[in-house]
């Protein structure tokens, strides 16, 4: 009882004296910030172009006033208004804080015409406003910030198609010799005396992959060595798409080669849309059907290894080729010639040969010379402080 | 006109594409979207051409009893029973036993196989350090200097050397240089690789993927 009034009586003491101290501070004088920050300057509104363009956005930007980080460094933030005319600003669009010198304006009728004025605060003062406009939204047809992606574009296809003229004329283009497409044959024809089929793998992509799409050019070349020769060519499938485009290639191309009876449909096989399911699934054909040839051409994620690998144990020659660079070490390592990269799209051209396909493989030969031309002006630009030209390819 | 008719859809719709990521008109990116729409329905439903499929590639090979048979057998019975269960009673409902079978058969089985590929690297990974040649010796090196590099051993064994000398670092060297630009190199020439295909296949110059060439 007498710890509990003890404790009573500090409590009662310490109470009365911060109620001094609280009188003795609302004694003192209360200094007043009337003075309002410098107002920010260069406030410029235009036009915004994104990529579903509605003609509602309009983007401003302006330069931070000076007491914005510096000067009585006192800004707390920057208020957007927008109005009819410059001198009728009433709609308040957003209040930012302190260091933002840019501002989207996303609820724009679009065609309108709007003046924007652009205040700086410190809380309790704003400083006088600046203003811009007029300023409209349209929908725009053009985005100018790939401006630079449509030329190198259009250079492309221009060096594609002259290059496609000349093999046409008969020109003599030369192509390097891509070991992996020379094993193709050589792979089936082992698979042809052995007596064992060749398994083609077109990937676990969908038919929208272009690497699918590759690989379903290569298949055709394939198949008509497989249809030559008699050699069963079984192509199992992810995809229910792909399974009816291969069943198209592989029956045509046997057509073509002579033997539409040797086509046999059972052997394009959709097997399951599961990444895994489908690589257990393809490994049980290789231990099961044991083809001599396994080829591996198209996009590949994790399951690359565990294909390649189990076609290594089963003793098949095996030749990968994909776009994918994180599965390129794993076919490297393990198959017999592994296609990198841009020879999986070089393929067609170099197995049929066709002036038209090798054309385009000039083309691309020259505009990545073309690439690295621009990479290492880029990079002499930049050690000069010259950035316009690397910000020219900067795309939104 | 078998021919022609799909040449024509792929130049119309590959120039479209084209044109929408030049143009940002909302109405154009509106058409895209909406084909693009067009597209995965149209995959989706393929699904039945799947089904189809295995159902057709199966049955011929238990009808003629071909090595292997009794697997085709629970292929189908494995599909009825699941296609059984989905149809009336739904299948990603909390419960049903479509739901039921998909998490406690499906998902463990292909995690089986995810998991293999730890076992699956080693042994390549043995195979291609093997000392053969001077690429595999090149390759043995930078491996061990990346491995090593990676973990706190290999910062323990080198933190007596000077600065720049060290494991870890010799590996961040490796992967940001040799490492990044041969990446960037395949990168750069597969993307031009996908243009110049891409170009044949709206032009009609590339047709192979339909089914012949004539």
């Amino acid at each position: 009882m007498k710890l509990l009034s003890c404790l009573l009586l500090v409590f009662l003491a310490a109470t009365a004296a911060s109620a001094a101290d609280v009188d003795v501070e609302e004694a003192a004088p209360v200094l007043v910030d009337s003075i309002a920050p410098a107002p920010p300057s260069g406030l410029a509104a235009i036009d915004y172009v994104d990529n579903s363009d509605e003609g509602d956005k309009i983007t401003l930007s302006w330069t931070l006033s000076p007491d914005d980080g510096g000067g009585a460094a006192d800004v707390a933030g920057y208020l957007v208004m927008r109005g009819p005319a410059p001198d009728s600003l009433s709609d308040t669009l957003c209040l930012l804080g302190e260091g933002f010198d840019r501002f989207l304006d996303e609820t724009a009728e679009p065609g309108v015409a709007y003046y924007y004025g652009v205040q700086a605060t410190d809380g309790t003062n704003y400083s006088a406003q600046i203003t811009a406009g007029p300023a409209s939204g349209r929908a725009n047809f053009f985005q100018p910030s790939r401006a630079s992606v449509l030329a190198l574009m259009l250079a492309f296809f221009a060096m594609v198609l002259v290059f496609t003229r000349l093999a046409e004329r008969g020109a003599d283009l030369f192509v390097r010799r891509i070991p992996g497409l020379n094993a193709v044959e050589e792979a089936v024809g082992r698979a042809t005396e052995m007596g064992r089929p060749v398994l083609y793998v077109p990937g676990i992509g969908e038919i929208d992959n272009i690497m699918t799409i590759a690989s379903l050019t290569i298949l055709s070349h394939v198949a008509k060595i497989t249809a030559r020769y008699e050699t069963p060519l079984i192509v199992p499938t992810a995809r229910a798409v792909v399974m009816s485009a291969a069943e198209e290639v592989v029956k045509e191309a046997y057509a073509e080669a002579g033997h539409p009876d040797a086509y046999d449909p059972d052997n394009i096989r959709y097997l399951s849309d599961a990444q895994f399911a489908f690589a257990a699934a393809v490994n049980g054909i290789m231990l099961r059907e044991k083809p001599a040839a396994n080829l591996y051409l198209g996009a590949f994620w994790a399951e690359s290894l565990l294909l390649a690998e189990t076609g290594y144990e089963a003793g098949a020659i095996q030749v990968a080729g994909t776009a994918m660079v994180s599965q390129l070490p794993f076919f490297v390592t393990v198959c017999d010639f592994t296609l990198m990269g841009e020879e999986l799209y070089a393929a067609s051209a170099y197995l049929s040969r066709e002036p038209k396909l090798l054309g385009g493989l000039k083309g691309s030969d020259w505009m990545k010379i073309a690439s690295i031309a621009i990479m290492a002006v880029g990079v002499v630009m930049n050690l000069l402080n010259v950035t316009g030209f690397v910000e020219w390819f900067r795309t939104q | 006109m078998r021919r022609e008719i799909p040449l024509a859809i792929t130049f119309l719709i590959g120039i479209f594409m084209l044109v929408d990521f030049f143009v940002p008109h909302y109405r154009v990116s509106a058409a895209a979207e909406e084909m693009k729409q067009w597209g995965t329905i149209v995959i989706a439903a393929s699904i039945l051409l799947g089904v189809g499929n295995i159902i057709r590639v199966h049955y011929r090979k238990i009808r003629r009893k071909r090595e292997g048979w009794p697997y085709s057998i629970v292929t189908l019975a494995v599909m009825a029973v699941m296609l059984g269960f989905g149809g009336p009673w739904g299948t990603i409902e909390e419960g049903s036993a479509f739901n039921w079978m998909f998490l406690n058969m499906q998902v463990p089985l292909q995690s089986t196989m995810f998991s293999l590929l730890a076992f699956f690297i080693a042994s390549a990974a043995y195979r291609a350090f093997r000392l053969r040649s001077a690429e595999a010796s090149l390759l043995l090196i930078a491996a061990i200097i990346v491995m090593l590099g990676r973990v706190p051993l290999g910062q323990w064994l080198t933190r007596n050397l000077p600065e720049g000398a060290q494991l870890q670092e010799l590996a961040e060297m490796v992967m940001q240089y040799p490492n990044m630009a041969a990446f960037r190199g395949i990168l750069m020439g597969a993307a031009l690789g996908v243009m110049a295909m891409g170009l044949r296949v709206i032009l009609g110059i590339e047709r192979s993927y339909l089914g012949g060439e004539k």
